[in-house]
């Protein structure tokens, strides 16, 4: 197999992740971490662990960014894995094969006994999504928990990546985006979900949901709500008040 | 971009490798070789050996470098793959064009493996570039002066090498100190012209594109996911001052051109042997000294558009 | 060659085991996936109903703190100096037979000389009732330094509180604003929550200096400046009353709102209720005009208007007083938005939403339900806003009195425990305030003896004081004296001080659990752990002469203990979360769990709870051993959690009681009730019928449902507390009334703040301190995916939060000239930290803030010395005064609210300078490296957790 798979379906599997609700909580990479730490890429070796400069692999990494300035900014948790892209550089740019599309569903793999640990295809992903193993010296990355989401030996309902299970929020979700009928698709659909860096030209799979409007009302009346009119002053208050009489 | 030594020297050392094997084959086919059975020995012997270095210097940045041949199976669409195919063809035809060489071959006989020769060290090294320039996530790389300046710089120290070499075994010509002079000219050109494209490129992804935060307005990261270093910011995250990168770029320019330039026309004009021997010898170490300098900036000013997620404005 | 072959369907365990999280308080429901009796992955339980499946960071990260190297692994002994982290391995009974020589000693002269205080506890039930054996009123939890604002302003005013007891409507709010709440207790539940809300378009607003976290994804951030939540809460008030967008049915149905409050200045019932003679308050009958049992059904009561008392004298409907408190123009949008930091136009809007909400978007269920007086309503009818609010209110000096205001707003908007409106989870509402009170008067405390009832509880007036004699504080910290009457949690925070100046008096053991109390959970730290190591000139001794310590892990207060009692990790011990201690109800049922072992121990540490029933019975506490002297629970903690009862029928669990196991809330021990839980996946969960789920406080069925399960004492209705009695009789002792008055020096004080209205008043430090020496505030915040200091010694959770920077307004660090990543001081009238700041948009202009709990002594938690979080992270904590600086006659309060005690952490005030450049590189202050005690695990230096199930075939086909 070289490149890209000829015989690629139209199965897109990947996550569509809502920044409106996320909270930045670190549940969806810690999890990640907990299920593949033991999973298809056993295991995420952190080197320096209780020491200076602690680092470890993470399949799932979230950020935290600031948009505009002063009081009208707005915080944007931003949960970054890889994206399963349809055109994956990090595959073509492989010279052993190690890195792949798979066929039936998309998901971007690494087969690890082949790869020679060139991070090479750290290189040409443009989104950071690729774990170099410095022990294993083997390229890792998420495996859009290839090891769950067909597991006969889990529940139906457990047959999702560990992050859309655990997301308190449930600010990610998966399934085909491959498939237009389908939730996440209807969801990118409905909510203008967009592409990393789509001007570079490329065509990953996840997507995100865009934070909704604030509802803040510049000021005015907002959310439909009209504005109070005070009915008399305070001290004439009193006087209204005298017949208000309800039964207790 | 982190600036690994391995690789460094990895495309240093291959690169002035296939840049002598480039220049014997020039000899062979313009002109006729010199008779010195050693000259040639030594010429093919540090063509070889540079290479060697070279790949196997890169062979030391891999994880499994016991896997390395496994890197020769994916040519149809990665260029390390295709670089790793092409070093591995440079030898068997670098070795028959080396044996008729030495065997005192001529004619057909000689131009025909040296025309292969200078075929697979082009390729090769333009694979080299290409590995850099194919990768749109560094902007940096992925543009029209990296490739030539990759042949440019393997051709200017192979040339200046072996010129020097010619002078050490006495079969010197003016003609390959005016080549090896020319060479330095263009190749400091791509150089200049390949910062200045860098210096002066816009348009690249930004914090707001890479986040698509764009509309909400200007973009900045208020907490990385981890306190400290990953491997994605040791790898990619390297950055380097201005200030640092602009003292850098003179000496590499005036290690890696001004230097050899009138080091080499010295070579060629003086008649005393031994000073003309030390000017090519100076004319060429410099160069390398220069092209290591400009190697490691090559890596250091590199930005990934990863770093965009660090805290990066644009990449 | 062909794409690669993958196991799709590897194994996962072994074995399940379902048990409680207890990464943090929320207390999720887990399953932990074993092989080889190793966890291989923690997950959340689907079917628990507190987390539902979800698991958050923390929860997540369990894994590396059931193999952390910090845990401890003997019982250790000191020998060094005190605070050197010098010690020797001891035996068990080596270690339990000094406990109980030291505590044997106490019990016999003095049990007061006893302190035992607990931290991030969850078995208070068995520790207070310990203490209570044991006969020391020198008992509390963490509560006093936590949020004890939020539980005793609600509870004093609602019957029930924010905070843990009660949440919002999420399936049905239309407008929901939080206050001060960057993660809470209930993080899973909030988030999903939230989650919920937003995605039925309902609104979110935070009032937060800070836009992090959940104030990030609110619909509207309202950046006040802290300390000022009241102001706004009052001009709220002021637009709704103004505009008559008040729910008065409401009001009168279940509010104090119509009772008659005495006017007679200077009597000695001036501001109590009007009574009858049987005791009813008055209210006066707005047709007849008549005075009448304010309590009665069907009383239409006026609620405004002066009434005559049948002695002659005037009294006014508590409406009427609320109502000309917050009318004022003092309260007017204009007047308050100046210092509260927001635009009169939005405090206006807020108001308008607010009213738009509960009144024109009402929230009807179909759901028929009887009140309190038999009466039958058709129909669920809600007001659909909702609040909730956490310690960004209550860790201020101001912040009983805010979060009364708060729920006065509440109640006006009609919106307490309706549909769509804030809901009590069970077993609240309970009476106002609720059973007991507080024992430890001089004649409840007997050497010998056990206490003659809990060391805590709710005072109803300045006779439930524990006073000595003179009118000193009977406790070491002070609760329930004059300087804290409502003090219902304690005051951890004042113990070491107290204790070491020996005021009101010296003790002798000081034994604590699960509390680091010589770092992130006390205030000036450097000064703490110099009074833990001080000692007495005279005699050499230790001015606190024992210290016994509980911790799992190797905590910066395990070096000051002189004996060191080793706890298991949460997934190697029995637990119970009980209904009698602080629940996991929602508000649609009652809810109770256990933990269970679910690995191996392979340390000889012992659960701390089985330890103290251990010292118990050795100390012969009554109680604790049956008739015959010996041990009353042989089996440990879980043979207490089954046969213990604290009333016949009721017992630390409520599920599957009685012989059978058929009975839920009352019933006999069952001795079969761990594993029934366990068969449960380990929590019991009794869903409220539809009709008894909301308003609660005045539901027939609902009320004697919880008069069944022991959750209030008799099935009456709970009328919410506008107007507080209970604070007007400590106003009436200030003004020299009673026979329990406030010595002098605390009259004004009491006074002052003994307001049986809501009120407000700027937060103690900022009155005290030069406001331009001080002109900013600074706050922490807890990190989501941190628990205090327990994340540090977890591999994973550090790498999130290994350091922490100071964060700053951009445009007013930039006026300063300070930039990212500068070294700066953080200087407060107390002390000065140093460490690094961070520049952000999204933060109040008068504001900074950092993470809690990030920094760490170097050399604790078995962290490498140079490991960031001891040297460039900083600790807030260190600049942070436990009292207030000194008033004018030299005396110095507790930096505590003067109503309930608790620690005011969020009043602190502080000015930012820029460090020397030889001052940069390293945080400030430092203390010596801590040395690790024997036995602690090496540390790895490359950890390649989960390899092992890798080779296992665990994912490789
Ligand atoms: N600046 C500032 N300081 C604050 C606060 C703030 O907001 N700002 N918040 C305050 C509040 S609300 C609180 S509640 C306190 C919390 O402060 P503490 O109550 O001190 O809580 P922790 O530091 O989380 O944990 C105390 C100890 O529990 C130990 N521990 C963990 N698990 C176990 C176990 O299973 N068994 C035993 N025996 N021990 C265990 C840990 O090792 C640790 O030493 O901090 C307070 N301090
Ligand atoms: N992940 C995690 N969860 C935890 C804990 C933890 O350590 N980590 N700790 C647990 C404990 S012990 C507790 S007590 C709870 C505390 O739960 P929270 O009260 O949610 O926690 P804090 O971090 O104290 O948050 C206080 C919030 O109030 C804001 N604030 C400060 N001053 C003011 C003010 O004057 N007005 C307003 N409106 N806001 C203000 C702060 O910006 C901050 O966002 O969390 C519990 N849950
Ligand atoms: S778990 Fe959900 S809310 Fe939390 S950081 Fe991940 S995506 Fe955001
Ligand atoms: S995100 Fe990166 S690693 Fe993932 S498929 Fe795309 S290029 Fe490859
Ligand atoms: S590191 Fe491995 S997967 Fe990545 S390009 Fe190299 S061989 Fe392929
Ligand atoms: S899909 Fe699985 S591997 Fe990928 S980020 Fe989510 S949890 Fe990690
Ligand atoms: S919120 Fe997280 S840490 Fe706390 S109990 Fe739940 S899962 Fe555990
Ligand atoms: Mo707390």
């Amino acid at each position: 197999m070289t490149s890209l798979p000829v015989d690629r379906g139209a199965k897109a599997l990947g996550l569509v992740i809502d920044l409106d609700i996320c909270v930045g909580c670190h549940a969806c990479a810690v999890i990640c971490k907990e299920w593949n730490a033991g999973g298809h890429a056993a295991p995420l070796t952190d080197t320096n662990p209780y020491g200076r400069d602690a680092d470890g692999v993470w399949f799932n990494r979230v950020h935290t960014f600031e948009a505009g300035a002063g009081a009208e900014s707005r915080t944007v948790h931003f949960p970054r894995s890889c994206l399963h892209c349809e055109e994956p550089a990090c595959v073509t740019v492989c010279p052993t094969g190690a890195s792949y599309k798979r066929a039936e569903d998309g998901i971007v793999l690494v087969d690890e006994s082949l790869c020679i640990g060139c991070k090479l295809c750290s290189w040409a992903c443009p989104y950071g999504a690729r774990e170099y193993d410095v022990d294993a010296g083997v390229m890792k990355k998420c495996t859009l928990c290839i090891d769950r989401i067909y597991n006969d030996n889990l529940d139906e309902a457990d047959r999702v990546p560990a992050c859309v299970a655990t997301c308190p929020a449930s600010a990610r979700h998966f399934g085909d985006l491959g498939d237009p009928d389908s939730e996440v698709s209807a969801m990118v659909r409905e909510r203008g979900g967009y592409d990393l860096m789509a001007e570079m030209g490329y065509r990953p799979t996840n997507k995100y949901l865009p934070p909704r409007p604030r509802r803040d009302g510049g000021g005015g009346a907002g959310d439909g709500a009209a504005a109070l009119e005070p009915l008399g002053t305070p001290e004439g208050k009193f006087l209204q008040w005298v017949d208000r009489l309800f039964s207790r | 971009m982190h600036p690994a030594y391995s690789i460094i020297v990895f495309t240093v050392a291959s690169g002035a490798g296939y840049g002598v094997l480039f220049a014997l084959a020039l000899i062979a086919v313009f002109a006729t070789p010199p008779g010195d059975i050693w000259f040639g020995l030594c010429g093919f012997g540090l063509a070889l050996a540079l290479v060697s270095v070279g790949l196997a210097s890169s062979a030391l940045h891999l994880g499994h470098p016991e896997r390395a041949l496994k890197a020769f199976s994916q040519w149809r669409s990665s260029w390390l793959s295709r670089e790793g195919v092409a070093a591995a063809a440079s030898y068997p035809v670098a070795g028959i064009f080396a044996l008729v060489w030495l065997l005192g071959g001529s004619g057909v006989l000689l131009v025909v493996p040296a025309l292969a020769t200078a075929a697979t060290c082009i390729v090769t090294v333009a694979c080299t570039g290409m590995i850099y320039a194919s990768l749109k996530p560094v902007r940096r790389w992925h543009n029209g002066w990296v490739v030539p300046g990759y042949l440019a710089l393997a051709l200017m120290t192979g040339a200046l090498w072996l010129g020097a070499l010619a002078h050490l075994f006495g079969v010197a010509r003016p003609e390959f100190a005016w080549f090896g002079a020319a060479a330095v000219v263009v190749a400091g050109l791509l150089k200049l012209g390949y910062w200045r494209f860098i210096d002066h490129d816009t348009g690249g992804p930004t914090a707001e594109s890479a986040t698509g935060l764009g509309a909400l307005g200007e973009v900045r990261l208020l907490d990385a996911p981890h306190t400290s270093e990953n491997y994605l910011l040791k790898e990619m995250g390297y950055s380097i001052a201005r200030k640092y990168a602009r003292r850098l770029r003179r000496e590499a320019l005036w290690w890696g051109f001004l230097l050899p330039l009138p080091s080499a026309f010295a070579a060629g004009l003086l008649a005393p042997a031994s000073f003309a021997t030390f000017c090519a010898l100076l004319a060429a170490a410099l160069a390398s000294a220069g092209v290591l300098v400009e190697r490691w900036l090559f890596f250091a000013e590199a930005r990934h558009s990863v770093t965009l997620y660090y805290g990066a404005r644009t990449a | 060659m062909g794409q690669e072959r993958i196991d799709t369907s590897p194994k996962v365990a072994d074995e399940v085991r379902r048990t409680t999280c207890y990464q943090c308080a929320c207390r999720c429901g887990i399953k932990v996936h074993l092989r080889d009796g190793a966890i291989r992955y923690i997950e959340g339980d689907r079917d628990h109903p507190v987390n539902r499946g979800v698991l958050c960071a923390k929860g997540s990260a369990g894994i590396m703190t059931a193999y952390s190297p910090a845990r401890l692994t003997k019982p250790l002994k000191r020998v060094g100096p005190r605070g050197a982290g010098e010690f020797e391995e001891i035996e068990w009974d080596e270690a339990l037979g000094i406990a109980v020589g030291w505590l044997a000693e106490i019990r016999k002269s003095d049990p007061r000389r006893l302190a035992f205080f607990t931290g991030r506890d969850q078995s208070q039930a068995l520790t207070g009732w310990w203490a209570t054996q044991f006969g020391t009123p020198n008992y509390a939890a963490h509560g006093g330094f936590c949020s004890v604002n939020m539980a005793a302003g609600g509870l004093y005013t609602i019957g029930g509180s924010f905070w843990e007891f009660g949440e919002p409507d999420w399936e049905r709010t239309r407008y929901f604003m939080m206050f001060g709440c960057a993660e809470d207790h209930h993080s899973n539940p909030i988030k999903i929550g939230l989650s919920r809300l937003k995605a039925r378009g309902a609104k979110f607003v935070s009032v937060n200096p800070i836009k992090t976290g959940y104030s990030a994804i609110a619909d509207e951030w309202v950046g006040l400046r802290p300390g000022t939540d009241g102001l706004l809460v009052f001009a709220l008030i002021r637009e709704l009353l103004l505009a008559d967008k008040i729910d008065f049915d409401y009001l009168v149905r279940y509010t104090n709102a119509p009772w008659l409050v005495i006017r007679d200045a200077g009597a000695a019932d001036d501001g109590l209720f009007a009574r009858d003679v049987d005791g009813n308050p008055l209210c006066r009958d707005g047709e007849s005009g008549e005075l009448t049992n304010a309590l009665a059904a069907g009383v239409t009561p006026a609620l405004v208007g002066e009434a005559d008392l049948a002695d002659g004298r005037k009294a006014v409907p508590v409406f009427e007083l609320m109502a000309r408190r917050c009318l004022d123009d003092e309260y007017a949008p204009e007047a308050v938005a100046p210092k509260v930091g927001i635009a009169p136009a939005t405090i206006r809007r807020i108001a308008a939403e607010l009213a738009h909400a509960a009144f024109d978007e009402e929230v009807t269920l179909d759901v028929p339900w009887t009140d309190w007086a038999g009466r039958r309503h058709d129909k669920m009818v809600g007001r659909p806003v909702s609040f909730h609010a956490m310690r960004g209110i209550s860790a201020h000096s101001n912040g009983f009195h805010t979060c009364r205001a708060l729920h006065v707003l509440q109640m006006l908007l009609g919106s307490i425990d309706c549909p769509g409106g804030f809901r009590y989870k069970p077993p609240f509402p309970r009476p106002i305030p609720p059973a007991p009170r507080p024992a430890g008067k001089p004649h409840d405390i007997k050497p010998g003896m056990p206490l003659a009832g809990a060391p805590l509880g709710f005072v109803t007036g300045p006779e439930d004081l524990l006073l000595a004699g003179d009118g000193a504080p009977m406790r070491i910290d002070k609760a329930f004296s004059w300087e804290a009457p409502l003090a219902a949690h304690g005051i951890m925070h004042m113990v070491v001080t107290n204790a070491w100046k020996g005021d009101p008096y010296p003790i002798d053991t000081l034994f604590m659990f699960m509390s680091n109390m010589s770092w992130n959970s006390t205030m000036n730290t450097a000064g703490v752990m110099e009074m833990l190591t001080d000692s007495d000139a005279s005699t050499g001794q230790y001015r606190i002469p024992h210290i016994i310590y509980a911790d799992a892990f190797y905590s910066e207060m395990v070096a000051y203990a002189d004996l060191v009692l080793p706890d298991t990790t949460y997934l190697e011990r029995y637990d119970a979360i009980s209904l009698l201690d602080r629940p996991i109800s929602g508000a649609d049922g009652a809810a109770d769990s256990i933990r269970q072992p679910v690995i191996a121990t392979d340390r000889d540490v012992r659960p701390f709870q089985d330890v103290l029933l251990d010292i118990g019975a050795r100390l012969g506490l009554p109680g604790l051993v049956d008739d015959h002297g010996n041990p009353r629970y042989p089996g440990g903690y879980a043979d207490y959690i089954v046969h213990h009862e604290r009333r016949p029928g009721i017992g630390t669990l409520a599920g599957w009681r009685g012989e059978d196991g058929d009975s839920h809330g009352r019933g006999a021990p069952n001795p079969r009730q761990i594993e029934r839980y366990v068969e449960n996946g380990g929590y019991w969960h009794e869903p409220l019928p539809e009709h008894m789920r909301f308003f609660k406080h005045a539901n027939r069925d609902y009320l004697e449902y919880a008069e069944h399960m022991g959750f209030t004492p008799k099935a009456e209705p709970v009328v919410f507390q506008i107007y507080s009695e209970v604070m007007q009789k400590f106003r009436l002792a200030a003004r020299g009334h009673g026979a329990v008055q406030p010595p002098d020096e605390h009259r004004a004080r009491i006074d002052t703040y003994f307001d049986p209205l809501p009120m407000w008043y700027p937060p103690f430090e900022e009155a005290a301190v030069k406001t331009d020496d001080y002109p900013l505030h600074a706050l922490t915040q807890r990190p989501m995916a941190m628990y205090h200091s327990w994340g540090s010694h977890n591999a994973w959770q550090r790498q999130i939060h290994g350091d922490n920077h100071l964060y700053m307004n951009r445009a007013a660090a930039e006026k300063l000239g300070l930039a990212d990543d500068d070294w700066v001081w953080v200087i407060s009238h107390h002390g000065r930290v140093k460490g690094r700041l961070r520049l952000m948009e999204g933060v109040n202009a008068d504001t900074v803030w950092t993470w809690n709990a990030i920094a760490k002594r170097r050399g604790a938690w078995n962290l490498a010395a140079d490991a960031e979080e001891g040297t460039r992270a900083f600790l807030l904590n260190h600049v942070i005064s436990e009292l207030l600086p000194e008033r004018e006659d030299g005396y110095r309060y507790a930096n505590s609210d003067p109503v309930t005690g608790q620690a005011a952490w969020y009043d602190l005030r502080v000015r930012i300078e820029k460090a020397l450049p030889a001052e940069e590189g390293m945080s400030a202050p430092q203390f010596d490296v801590l040395d690790a005690p024997p036995g602690l695990a090496e540390r790895p230096r490359v950890l390649r957790y989960g390899a092992a199930f890798r080779d296992k075939g665990g994912a490789k086909a």
